[in-house]
């Protein structure tokens, strides 16, 4: 039985996604930087990962395969962080509550050992949810 | 012989940087090197002379393929799917200048659109709670020369805007600071361990989502008032000794990010960071600061409050403005299913919105007007690229202390390349002749 944990997900800006969207997003590079999960040290441990391992990230409004990696700017125990991006978007509270603005801070998520699914482009990934046929 | 062109604006983030410098080929046409811009701006500047560029507007075919189609095609689609929709979306605005932008809310009041900009991810909570209880704030200038304690709450600018701690927040020496960093005290308020709270004199790593709890205990202890041991996972002691250090500056100033404004509590953690700053002006002088992401998202929300009264969330479908957020507002009109045409420019919902939104977009008739390829465009009926603004064309931009700055052109877009505003002036232009409007 694969094991699943419960993380608090954030997302946000990162220096290299930054570069990745101006970069253009079509390019593998936006997926290196932002499909993925950073995770405490101590929630790889105990998903039972090693860095770097595909996982599927699951809430209430979506699921989405990113690639777990080490947390960068941690240490951070219990809370994940996936860069803003389509890959983040997948699983994000939607709700505005009459604000206009997303909850894109504080979903609850679990995560999971996906090792043989891919972890799909940033405009593949978006037209597949949206059902967008491409010639 | 290449030329260097110096003062250059960078159009990435609301820190609009203005010394940058560029070399440009002898005849203008092609862009060599970047100098004094962050990694970001560099990548935006050089990205600009890629060779897989699109360059004509392209409209998807029944079968998913694109086909090229010239301007006029395109300007003739746009207007024909605003003339016809009921209720369609006009969003974006906040890569754009505040010229075309203009040029945008002419059109968006002829198709009475509903128009918003990307405060709608990123600032519209702080807007709302501007307008409940006011904004006590200054430019970055008495940033740079005067701030002695500076707190970052729920941002991360060494990420997300590289040049703002070297150029105004942190290291530049100012008049009254002239130590630079050895003058100013910096408190960082993130939930993880960030590169901006490495460089702090005090990381508070608060419990994700709750800010309002901090900052309404920061006003306690100001007030030297009872504490519970911990609030927000810092403890009482901690929350005590921050209070006395912002206490005892001559000049402060707190910059929030999307940390407050995209938790849960949004506009009423601001609120509740404003009516801080209010207090600490009880003591001493204190301002307070959104970190704007987009160059020139406060020059929309300028241009739209200028002409239709409000900031974003505009509905315009009655003939006339509304502003009612969570019922006008980008993402609850997608989700509900309300829109019926879609206009994006200057900016990436496809990205950037909740999925659920997203599909909404997909779901209708769209234009993504963007020099990129994103996964609006990827989603979007019409393609139609255009210069980049700031690079290929220059134009009026808002800086996140609201201070504008006129972007400059630097180099020559690809032959035959329109701008934001040469493109909308020829939907405008044929919306009133199938609208009959004056």
């Amino acid at each position: 039985m694969a094991k699943t944990i419960s993380v608090n997900l954030i997302s946000g800006r990162t220096i290299q996604q930054g570069v990745a969207i101006e970069s253009g997003k079509e390019k593998p590079s936006y997926r290196t930087a932002c499909g993925i999960i950073e995770m405490d040290k101590a929630d790889l441990k105990a998903l039972g990962a090693w860095k770097n391992t595909n996982v599927k990230v699951t809430s209430d409004y979506g699921s989405v395969v990113v690639k777990a990696v080490e947390a960068t700017q941690g240490p951070h125990p219990g809370v994940a962080f996936i860069p803003m991006g389509p890959w983040a978007n997948s699983i994000v509270n939607p709700n505005t509550y009459s604000t206009g603005m997303p909850t894109f801070k504080g979903t609850p998520v679990t995560v999971e050992v996906a090792i043989d699914e891919p972890v799909l482009l940033g405009i593949e990934l978006v037209q597949k949810q949206c059902g967008v046929m491409v010639g | 012989m290449t030329k260097t062109i110096t003062d250059v604006i960078c159009p990435f983030c609301g820190t609009l940087c203005d010394d940058v410098e560029v070399v440009v080929s002898d005849d203008g046409k092609k862009l060599l090197e970047v100098a004094n811009a962050c990694v970001i701006g560099t990548e935006k500047f050089l990205h600009s002379q890629s060779a897989d560029r699109v360059t004509k507007p392209r409209l998807r075919q029944a079968d998913g393929s694109w086909k090229d189609i010239s301007y006029d095609e395109a300007a003739d689609y746009t207007a024909k799917m605003l003339a016809g929709a009921k209720k369609p979306l006009m969003y974006g605005w906040s890569s754009t200048n505040c010229e075309a932008q203009s040029v945008g809310n002419e059109i968006a009041e002829i198709a009475k659109a509903c128009c918003d900009n990307t405060a709608a991810v990123c600032h519209g909570t702080t807007l709302i709670a501007v307008q409940d209880i006011g904004l006590p704030t200054c430019t970055l200038g008495e940033v740079k020369n005067r701030a002695d304690r500076v707190i970052f709450w729920g941002c991360n600018p060494a990420h997300a805007h590289p040049r703002h701690m070297s150029r105004y927040s942190i290291f530049p020496r100012g008049f009254f600071t002239g130590k630079g960093q050895m003058s100013r005290k910096l408190v960082v308020v993130d939930p993880r361990c960030t590169d901006t709270s490495k460089m702090a004199d005090v990381h508070l790593q608060i419990e994700q989502g709750r800010d309002y709890e901090l900052l309404n205990a920061l006003r306690v202890a100001l007030k030297g008032e009872w504490l519970p041991d911990s609030v927000a996972g810092i403890p009482a002691e901690k929350i005590r000794e921050v209070a006395d250090i912002l206490k005892s500056g001559r000049f402060g100033i707190i910059f929030f990010g999307m940390g407050v404004t995209q938790s849960l509590s949004k506009n009423h953690n601001i609120d509740e960071a404003i009516a801080l700053t209010k207090d600490l002006n009880e003591y001493t002088k204190y301002s307070i600061m959104p970190m704007r992401g987009h160059y020139n998202v406060t020059g929309s929300g300028e241009v739209f409050a200028w002409q239709f009264g409000f900031p974003y969330s505009v509905d315009l479908t009655r003939g006339f403005a509304r502003y009612n957020p969570g019922d006008s507002s980008s993402i609850d009109l997608l989700t509900r299913g309300e829109v019926d045409a879609m206009f994006t420019i200057g900016s990436d919902p496809g990205a950037h919105f909740p999925i659920s939104a997203v599909k909404g977009i997909a779901k209708v008739d769209s234009v993504c007007i963007d020099p990129h390829l994103t996964p609006t465009s990827g989603v979007s009926k019409l393609h139609v690229p255009v210069a980049f603004n700031g690079v290929e064309c220059g134009g009026n931009c808002y800086r996140m202390d609201n201070v504008p700055i006129d972007c400059r052109k630097v180099v020559e877009p690809p032959e035959g390349m329109l701008t934001d505003e040469q493109f909308l002036v020829m939907v405008r232009d044929r919306l009133r002749k199938l609208k009959g409007a004056a």
